[in-house]
């Protein structure tokens, strides 16, 4: 038995528009005046305007490709080549300006002679086009649906339900393997993230020159960015260095005896009222060192995380939750300040894993 | 101060600054050249005499008259007490006009110089005749000519951008306090305020970091301060805030008052 | 026929022998397009995105997408033995020594800012006035979805130059990530290749930046503009105009000629922004480095909102069995895009839901005529700006001398109160602009002139409107909550989804309860015959009964 394509058209021919409220009626409570006409300008009128118009146009494009040249020979006449000293930014900014002034202003003067020949000498009036229900003939509609469910019946995948719903499963499967394919984007993060460089024993060294520190270099007030000594091990190339300046770098700074607070087994974390906190904060990571030495805050610059450093580096204002993590600080034979282990808390901002 | 590096890009501002810098460095030569022993031993000694009695004046109503500082019966400080700051403090704190101090605030501002050089050389002698401290740093320890300005950069970005932004501008602390922008500042006072400390600011000193990278600090400063914006204006050379306030303004500004013009009612 | 025809005539005839192109160009030459200024906003998104993609193909001839870390010695002296990536090192490269290469970097940022800006007003328009109503709802959520891609690829684009303020916001987004419960981890590591920043992280956003996100981007452009096309544009309400036409200039020449302009304008402009104005000095911003920051590091404009939410956002975090529940990031960075973005998208149906309304619009809603919406759009708006000027409050601290604190305290309880507030007044501002208006067609306009009539009454003069005018005021449509029918219909039989229905007709009294309707004809015969604004040629003098 074939089923024909009319046979399912009768049944999806149905009334669509009769249930829809008619809210609006057009010409209440005034009629529609029609379109205005637009009054006549005044270069349709004076042959004179028009002429002035026409002027100005042409002059606008003229002036656009005399502004082109004008790049072409700036490009030339302004070299910002650099010698033994480096590049003159003066002739930078110079070119700069030159090269972007022309082709800003020839770009403009196109833009801006186009829309003034539209506005003031092309002849055109405004046009009303009819709109059209966009919705498909109540016929076609049921002609297509007539024809989807033919074909749906002659494909029979609703009543072969072994070979759709094995179909369907192997079509959702297949999205696993582009997913899988992605986990070897980086390595598993282990516990990479709540290790440090620091150790029982690392020197605790001044960034960029890299010196030991003894304690007599700090006075009161003073702030030393730091780096551990084994940060110098550490390959030159690849992105080691870089990774561990995220993590391990530090600050020392040094308090009045008294004027901080020392927390119950951290008596002797500190050398002579020096301390040392990581330098990356606990609420996404940005590195802080704004430091205020008359009342011992440490801000953020990116979120304004507060931390009370003469605290225990507890947060007093801001997004941040977590303490500033404190460097256990020793002095070494050599009088040099050493650290006595790697961070006990972890570092940055928190993640899944951290107290695990 | 947007006035001011306006005003930069003049082409006469490279022979007013050669000016200045000519007049700056003579006074300076003058200030700190050396003279015969005996001389300095005099003038030093009637600078400090000079420098109590306007110290007297001026400061001793917080500071106390022999510069020990005075504490109110509730424990407000009036003046910490000035004795082992050095000649480097009073320079920077007179020098820039954050003292004599104005009205109470979060923090003392840079403002109009009270005092003539003489008269600051002077209290800075009777300040450090108090108790040894820092000294003024000498024209050649302060010479922006003198630094690498690379490695003054590194070290600026490492120690000092988080708070006075890595473009010099400054930027906000806790409760009302800022670190102040560094353009327009004379050497010497960058280099006594990494020294000394001022206010919030944390000190510096020469174990942490050596004069000579004080003095590539400086010359970086120096250097980004006279060099031109190539891009065209600086609109304060502090990113994206005033980029994309500017984009707003100016850029769709313009474009909307150009689609205004575009389809207004012909005439 | 000119030479010009003959010209074109061959081409186009060569065409159409192969494509019947003519079938389609005939329909189409002399499609009507209107002018008005609102309607060019989103072609000023789509001519700054050809400005970006053509400056963008130039910049990437000279950039180096490469972390590897190299010692500059290139042309701008103060770097020189400066360790930095090869991707902070190439940009030099392109600023100092490549000539026009930086202004082709400031024209592909300043285009950037422009094209998100764009997009953003372009779509404040589209709110306001209903224009995303049927049958364009497909276009509204196409264009959202561009406005998220826009950000995205700006967001990608300003990290690729390495520099210390953009790898900043590069090291804020992966403590985003650490605060997404179970894998934020893995993600972060998955992303940067191992640990932040480690050297995979600016060649896997280049590839974002220049091909993935933009190739979406030109696809959906394309959608989008399609429906417009097929759509056709809608029409502000007035005479002439109506549900079943569309008015405006043809297509050929006259809107040829004002949007092609409109693109050399928009592209000059941009160009002469990136001639006269410095953006992202990164020379003097240095080279990224994770243990260094810069006072005043921000973002560019368009995520400006997010980190403003950072900051606002109070210290929220707790411990489930040890694991961290960072609400504190977790709210701000991950969550509040999905709850901006959400209504944002479904707000056609929400609003065809609540009002019941399922019929086709192409004539727009004036601002005023849907008081509710268009203070939901003012409270959003607030909203935004408060998390925006969040975002800036270390600069608003030190401009205007307000601890930065204060403002982050006046921030957290102003993003609550503001936005209701801004709510109420601009509502209030739309329904007096409709009484306004009701009372301009009934009474005509006040002239300012005052009449003394010989009882010595005092009276103004209102002059009539202009047919045209009353026509414009009252051209929108009547108003009415959805009613909710009876309880059980007349078999006895509960009417079905009762519960849904009586929220729905809740939310519609909202929406349209105290809408001034516009008057009746009855209501304007009235006003007429008491005087007001009638057509006489002088106006009539009233006895000073309003």
């Amino acid at each position: 038995m074939t089923i024909s394509r009319d046979d399912k058209m009768s049944e999806y021919t149905t009334e669509a528009t009769g249930t829809e409220l008619e809210r609006r009626r057009v010409g209440d409570p005034i009629p529609d005046p029609g379109f205005p006409e637009s009054p006549a300008r005044l270069t349709d009128t004076d042959l004179k305007a028009e002429r002035r118009a026409e002027r100005q146009v042409a002059g606008m494009f003229g002036l656009a490709a005399v502004l082109v040249i004008a790049f072409l020979v700036f490009y030339v006449i302004f070299p910002i080549a650099a010698d033994e000293g480096g590049v003159d930014v003066g002739a930078v900014r110079d070119s700069n300006l030159a090269l972007g002034l022309t082709l800003g202003g020839s770009l403009l003067l196109i833009g801006i002679g186009a829309i003034h020949w539209a506005r003031k000498l092309m002849s055109s009036h405004q046009v009303i086009h009819e709109r059209h229900e966009l919705r498909s003939s109540d016929e076609t509609r049921a002609a297509t649906l007539a024809d989807f469910e033919l074909g749906a019946e002659e494909s029979g995948f609703g009543r072969r339900k072994l070979i759709r719903n094995s179909l369907i499963g192997a079509l959702l499967l297949l999205p696993l393997p582009a997913v899988i394919l992605l986990r070897d984007l980086g390595p598993a993060p282990g516990g990479v993230k709540k290790r440090t460089i620091w150790d029982t024993g690392v020197r605790v060294l001044k960034d960029r020159s890299f010196e030991p520190i003894r304690p007599s270099d700090l006075q009161v007030g003073s702030l030393v960015i730091a780096m551990p000594e084994s940060y110098l091990d550490l390959p030159d190339h690849g992105p080691v260095r870089q990774n561990e300046r995220g993590k391990s770098s530090v600050f020392l700074i040094r308090m009045p005896p008294g004027e901080f607070r020392v927390d119950e087994g951290r008596e002797n974390w500190h050398v002579d009222g020096i301390l040392c906190y990581s330098k990356i904060c606990t609420h996404v990571g940005c590195p802080i060192t704004l430091y205020e030495r008359d009342t011992h805050h440490m801000l953020c610059p990116c979120h304004q995380s507060t931390f009370n450093l003469a605290e225990g580096g507890e947060v007093i204002f801001g997004p941040a939750k977590r303490p500033l993590p404190q460097l256990p600080l020793a002095v070494d034979d050599e009088g040099y300040l050493i650290a006595q282990s790697d961070f006990v808390d972890p570092v940055g901002p928190s993640f899944w894993e951290m107290n695990t | 101060m947007t006035a001011i590096s306006a005003r930069r890009r003049h082409p006469l501002a490279a022979a007013v600054v050669l000016f200045v810098a000519l007049l700056l460095f003579g006074g300076l030569y003058a200030a700190f050249a050396p003279e015969s022993q005996a001389d300095v031993q005099a003038s030093t000694s009637t600078q400090i005499d000079e420098g109590r009695k306007l110290f007297a004046i001026g400061c001793s109503s917080c500071h106390g008259l022999n510069g020990e500082g005075q504490t109110l019966d509730d424990g407000t400080v009036l003046g910490p007490s000035l004795v082992g700051v050095g000649a480097a403090a009073v320079d920077f704190q007179v020098g820039t006009g954050r003292m004599p101090a104005g009205p109470p605030g979060a923090q003392l501002p840079r403002k109009e110089v009270q005092y003539t050089d003489e008269e600051i050389e002077a209290l800075a002698a009777f300040v450090a005749s108090l108790a040894p401290g820092p000294e003024i740093p000498g024209a050649a320890e302060v010479d922006p000519e003198r630094g690498n300005v690379a490695r003054g950069g590194e070290l600026f970005r490492t120690n000092c951008a988080q708070c006075h932004n890595a473009t010099g501008q400054g930027g906000a602390l806790s409760y009302g306090k800022y670190a102040p922008p560094l353009a327009g500042v004379e050497p010497k006072h960058i280099y006594e305020a990494m020294l000394t400390g001022p206010q919030a600011m944390p000190v510096f000193n020469d174990n942490t970091l050596d004069a000579e990278q004080k003095r590539d600090i400086i010359a970086f400063l120096k250097h980004i301060e006279d060099e031109p914006n190539p891009g065209g204006a600086g609109i304060g050379r502090i990113g994206p805030v005033s980029e994309g306030l500017w984009g707003w303004l100016i850029g769709i500004g313009s474009l909307i008052g150009a689609a205004v013009w575009l389809g207004a009612k012909r005439s | 026929m000119s030479a010009v025809v003959n010209g074109a005539g061959k081409l186009v005839s060569w065409v159409d022998d192969r494509v019947t192109t003519n079938n389609w160009l005939k329909r189409n030459i002399r499609k009507a397009f209107p002018d008005h200024w609102s309607f060019l906003l989103g072609e000023i998104a789509l001519y700054s995105f050809i400005v970006i993609l053509l400056s963008g193909v130039f910049l990437t001839l000279w950039f180096k997408p490469s972390m590897a870390h190299v010692m500059y010695d290139g042309a701008y002296a103060p770097l020189r033995d400066v360790g930095m990536s090869e991707a902070f090192a190439s940009t030099l490269e392109l600023s100092f020594e490549v000539r026009g290469g930086l202004l082709m970097r400031q024209i592909h940022h300043w285009g950037a800012i422009i094209f998100i800006a764009a997009m953003s007003v372009h779509m404040l328009r589209i709110f306001f006035t209903g224009a995303f109503r049927k049958p364009r709802e497909i276009t509204w959520v196409v264009g959202v979805l561009l406005l998220v891609l826009g950000i995205t690829n700006g967001f990608t684009g300003y990290s690729l130059p390495d520099d210390l303020v953009s790898g900043t916001g590069m090291r804020i987004i992966e403590g985003g990530m650490l605060a997404i419960p179970v894998v934020g981890t893995y993600l972060s590591s998955f992303i940067f290749g191992g640990e932040f920043p480690g050297d995979d992280a600016i060649p896997r956003l280049y590839v974002l930046h220049i091909l993935l996100v933009p190739g979406l981007i030109l696809a959906l452009v394309t959608i989008h503009l399609i429906l417009v096309w097929y759509q056709k544009h809608t029409n502000w309400g007035g005479a002439g105009t109506s549900n079943e036409t569309t008015v405006g200039y043809p297509l050929f020449p006259i809107y040829t000629a004002k949007a092609g302009g409109y693109f050399f304008v928009v592209f000059g402009v941009i160009v002469l922004l990136a001639a006269t104005i410095q953006i992202l000095p990164i020379w003097l911003f240095g080279p990224y480095d994770a243990s260094v920051v810069s006072a005043g590091t921000q973002p560019d404009w368009y995520v400006g909102f997010l980190d403003g939410a950072l900051r606002i956002m109070p210290n929220w975090e707790f411990y489930i069995a040890g694991y961290p529940i960072s609400l504190n990031v977790l709210v701000p960075a991950v969550l509040l895009p999905g709850i901006i973005l959400m209504p944002l998208l479904l707000y056609p149906w929400l609003e065809q839901w609540v009002t019941g309304d399922k019929r086709e619009h192409h004539v727009l809603d004036r601002p005023r005529n849907q008081p509710v919406r268009t203070g939901i759009g003012v409270a959003f708006i607030t909203f935004y700006l408060l998390l925006w000027i969040g975002g800036g409050n270390d600069f608003v601290a030190t401009i205007f001398d307000i601890p930065v604190m204060w403002i982050t305290r006046f921030m957290q309880v102003a993003i609550f109160v503001l936005p209701p507030l801004t709510y109420w007044v601009t509502k209030r501002i739309c329904l007096g602009l409709q009484r306004r208006d009701r009372d301009r067609v009934l009474h005509g306009s006040e002239s300012g002139v005052i009449v003394v009539s010989p009882d010595g009454e005092f009276s103004e003069v209102h002059a009539p409107l202009a047919e045209v005018t009353a026509y414009r005021l009252t051209a929108h449509e009547r108003q009415a909550p959805f009613e909710l029918g009876p309880e059980t219909d007349e078999y006895g039989i509960p009417a079905p989804r009762r519960r849904g229905d009586k929220l729905r007709s809740r939310l519609s009294k909202v929406y349209f309860a105290d809408v001034v309707q516009k008057p009746t004809r009855d209501e304007l015969e009235m006003a007429h015959h008491d005087g007001h604004g009638a057509a006489e040629p002088h106006g009539e003098i009233e006895a000073g009964r309003h």
